[in-house]
């Protein structure tokens, strides 16, 4: 007994004497969605470089920022993922904890897809179908009333004559907040009810999903998503790209205003739901913890973010190639986000 | 005599009626029990089968993997250009044209088009050029030579061949007609087998679904347990011993026992966000370190450890206290010589119990990053890692679909920790029990 407790105070004071060697590795955090991009950089990065392969977490992207704006700290993360643009609060709440500089860098782009089991009717939808099967209240006859539609064939004879079930991101999901700029803003902002609104009412009356079962929250990762989708094929899943691109045998999208959700049509902008990719950068670690820059060479490359890389093989859609040349330039110069 | 009258002044046919219906209800009562009782097993059995079945039946095969013969020529203008075999420049050779090389010698007439040729470079993983790298770094003198070995292939060749892709584009397959014809011919010419899956045991995590281990998260959950087992254990009996032998009776000794079972009951991911707390932000341990990660999970199996320890104590007769103290033991002579070691395997049962409860959880480590993608294999407690269980979570979020079977095969790896753990504590607790 009293040899093991000795030698628990000995394992201890060890532990804590060589605790101060943080640091020397590259910590990576934020978006669920950017993961699967940052983790197979890191470990091509960890393989051909002689760094240390970087520690890549899956917070989301609102607690990734957090993380990262803690400080300014070798135990802080140097790099936070995003599937939306940091925001003004953001950048402020990173100020007030003393990080200043913060880079930002687009990756590429996601396609957000709405999809089916495989086998059922195939479904093609609109904005405002999409809006109008989601939202807690809709326009109808030039008045806002809570969301009526049972069925799909409710919104549109043409649909299917099934309940409306959606299993869509919950709000900690960076895809939830595309999800309310393209789908939600984009239809609702058609209605003359809605737009005579004021700011605070419009925004409540575009942006608040169906709470009647209709519209179901998934917090977890997208395999929940579409695990639920496979049990259950009449209803329809939001998911990301690479997750239709992965299990194209099990799964199948609707067309978004008669746009096939493809990787040529997303990267082209012909499919309205598409998105960009960003990862912002603490500048006061760059040349503190070894590899960052080294890092972002290996993501801003070629071979890695273009349109034959290896993230394409993954489902990243890549910018267009004027844009890579222009966020390869910002990567390599890292000047300060301005929104 | 007057039993005989009283027998015959009680009407007997009555009675005997009466206890005959009461008595068949009785046995019909223990009947039903005892229906309920099988009935209640039989579905234990039947869940746990099908739990079984499902994990295994979809995790079985991630144990071995398909891999393709290659001969490659190991080019020095390729590899080593300057010709000096310095270590770094072997480090970064470019392995992967050898092994473009090496794949159209055997498919000859592609040579001439880069699409076919890229095609062709789909079949066989970035894992050939690592094992080409780690070859040649640990003997330099095969430079100019030609080896032939066995790599893998990507994920979506495997998954084919295991049947669980499809061939045709429209259902899913991820193969040109050309594709297919050469690994069917690859396969005729016994160029392409499955064998044992040894990526899985060796290696860290990976992108690459057949070149993804669980090597460090074992590695990783071992370091936590032993930082669990070093805290937990000696802090657990202490505090049982205290409780049950040396403190007295009073409110507060009431107030902490209640405290302590309590804790028991607390949700693991309240022990995380304590972790973060106190172990992150005040005493600034690293993160991700499965040093911080065995002191959360230490939080999380004291109670249990306590608990099960005290019963074991309890369950010591009294009559062996007093007769240590009678032979004018003193009280820490009593425990420690007679006490504690009648009440080993309880006390030992209970630990292993907690342990097995902390090499489970996954919620106090999500807490304090180690629910993260960590490559490295760690090499002390401070170096970042997973755990198993974390190890399950994230495959199991992975889009890849050769990460279904391999989450399968990691939860066999869990069960089996699981197993091993158990079986040492019935075979501890064999060794050391004792009958009075």
């Amino acid at each position: 007994m009293f040899r093991k407790t000795f030698a628990l105070a000995a394992f201890a004071t060890m532990a804590f004497a060589t605790a101060a060697q943080a640091g020397d590795q590259i910590r990576i955090v934020g978006s669920s969605t950017v993961y699967p991009f940052a983790t197979t950089v890191a470990e091509q990065f960890g393989k051909t470089s002689g760094f240390k392969t970087p520690v890549v977490e899956s917070t989301g992207t609102g607690g990734g920022l957090k993380l990262f704006c803690a400080g300014n700290g070798p135990d802080t993360p140097s790099i936070s993922d995003a599937s939306r643009r940091i925001t003004q609060s953001e950048i402020d709440n990173c100020a007030a904890n003393g990080v200043k500089h913060v880079a930002e860098v687009v990756i590429g782009y996601d396609g957000i897809v709405v999809a089916q089991a495989k086998g059922g009717p195939k479904m093609a939808l609109n904005l405002d179908e999409l809006y109008r099967a989601m939202a807690k209240t809709v326009p109808v006859n030039g008045k806002l009333v809570a969301n009526p539609y049972k069925k799909w064939s409710d919104i549109n004879p043409k649909l299917p004559k099934e309940d409306i079930v959606v299993f869509g991101p919950a709000s900690n999901h960076g895809t939830r907040d595309a999800i309310v700029d393209l789908v939600m803003d984009k239809a609702c902002e058609q209605y003359p009810v809605i737009k005579a609104l004021a700011k605070g009412p419009k925004q409540v009356a575009c942006d608040a999903m169906r709470e009647d079962g209709a519209f179901i929250e998934v917090s977890e990762n997208y395999t929940v998503t579409l695990q639920k989708l496979l049990a259950m094929p009449s209803a329809v899943g939001i998911l990301t790209f690479s997750y239709l691109d992965q299990n194209g045998d099990k799964i199948q999208a609707a067309t978004i205003d008669g746009q096939v959700a493809t990787y040529d049509n997303i990267a082209s902008g012909k499919y309205p739901l598409s998105r960009p990719l960003f990862f912002y950068v603490k500048k006061s670690h760059v040349g503190k913890i070894p590899g960052i820059k080294e890092y972002i060479a290996e993501f801003t490359s070629e071979k890695a973010w273009g349109k034959d890389g290896y993230l394409a093989e993954k489902g990243l859609i890549a910018a267009p190639d004027a844009q890579r040349k222009a966020e390869a330039k910002k990567a390599k110069l890292l000047p300060d986000v301005k929104l | 005599m007057t039993d005989t009258d009283l027998v015959q002044n009680v009407p007997l046919t009555g009675i005997a009626e009466k206890v005959g219906a009461r008595l068949s209800r009785r046995h019909a009562a223990e009947r039903r029990f005892r229906a309920y009782g099988i009935a209640s097993v039989a579905m234990a059995v039947v869940f746990l089968a099908v739990l079984l079945t499902s994990i295994i039946g979809k995790g079985y095969s991630a144990f071995y993997q398909h891999e393709v013969q290659i001969t490659v020529a190991l080019d020095p203008a390729v590899i080593d250009p300057d010709g000096k075999r310095d270590h770094h420049a072997l480090e970064v050779g470019d392995y992967r044209t050898l092994v473009r090389n090496a794949m159209v010698s055997m498919f000859p007439e592609v040579a001439d088009n880069r699409h076919e040729r890229r095609e062709l470079m789909d079949l066989v993983s970035e894992g050939a050029e690592e094992l080409l790298r780690d070859k040649v770094l640990a003997n330099p003198a095969l430079i100019g030579s030609t080896q032939t070995l066995w790599v893998p292939v990507t994920a979506d060749v495997d998954q084919l061949l295991k049947g669980h892709m499809s061939r045709d584009p429209a259902r899913g397959g991820q193969f040109s007609e050309r594709q297919l014809g050469w690994i069917d011919s690859l396969t005729t010419h016994g160029l392409l087998k499955s064998h044992f899956n040894t990526w899985l045991w060796t290696q860290g995590d990976s992108r690459q679904p057949e070149l993804a281990g669980l090597l460090g998260a074992m590695v990783g959950s071992f370091y936590s347990l032993v930082v669990t087992l070093l805290l937990s254990f000696p802090l657990g009996v202490a505090t049982a011993i205290y409780l049950e032998e040396f403190a007295p009776q009073n409110r507060w000794t009431d107030l902490i026992e209640v405290n302590i079972n309590n804790l028991a009951a607390v949700p693991s991911i309240v022990f995380g966000l304590l972790g973060l707390e106190m172990f992150l932000n005040v005493f600034h341990l690293p993160r991700s370190a499965p040093l911080v990660g065995g002191l959360a999970l230490t939080l999380v199996s004291l109670p249990t450890i306590i608990i099960a320890s005290r019963v074991a104590l309890k369950a010591v007769p009294p009559w062996i206290r007093e007769a240590a103290l009678g032979l004018g033991a003193s009280r820490w002579q009593m425990v420690v010589h007679h006490v504690l070691p009648l009440a080993m395997p309880g006390v030992l049962t209970g630990t292993i119990i907690g342990m097995a409860r902390a090499v489970g959880e996954t919620a106090p480590l999500l807490m304090i990053g180690m629910v993260a993608f960590i490559v490295d294999i760690p090499a002390t407690p401070l170096d970042p890692a997973t755990a198993l269980p974390v190890q399950v979570y994230l495959w199991a979020a992975s889009p890849e679909r050769a990460f279904v079977e391999r989450t399968s095969a990691a939860i066999i790896v869990l069960l089996l920790f699981l197993g091993v753990m158990n079986a040492g504590a019935i075979y501890l607790r064999k060794k050391f029990e004792r009958r009075w």
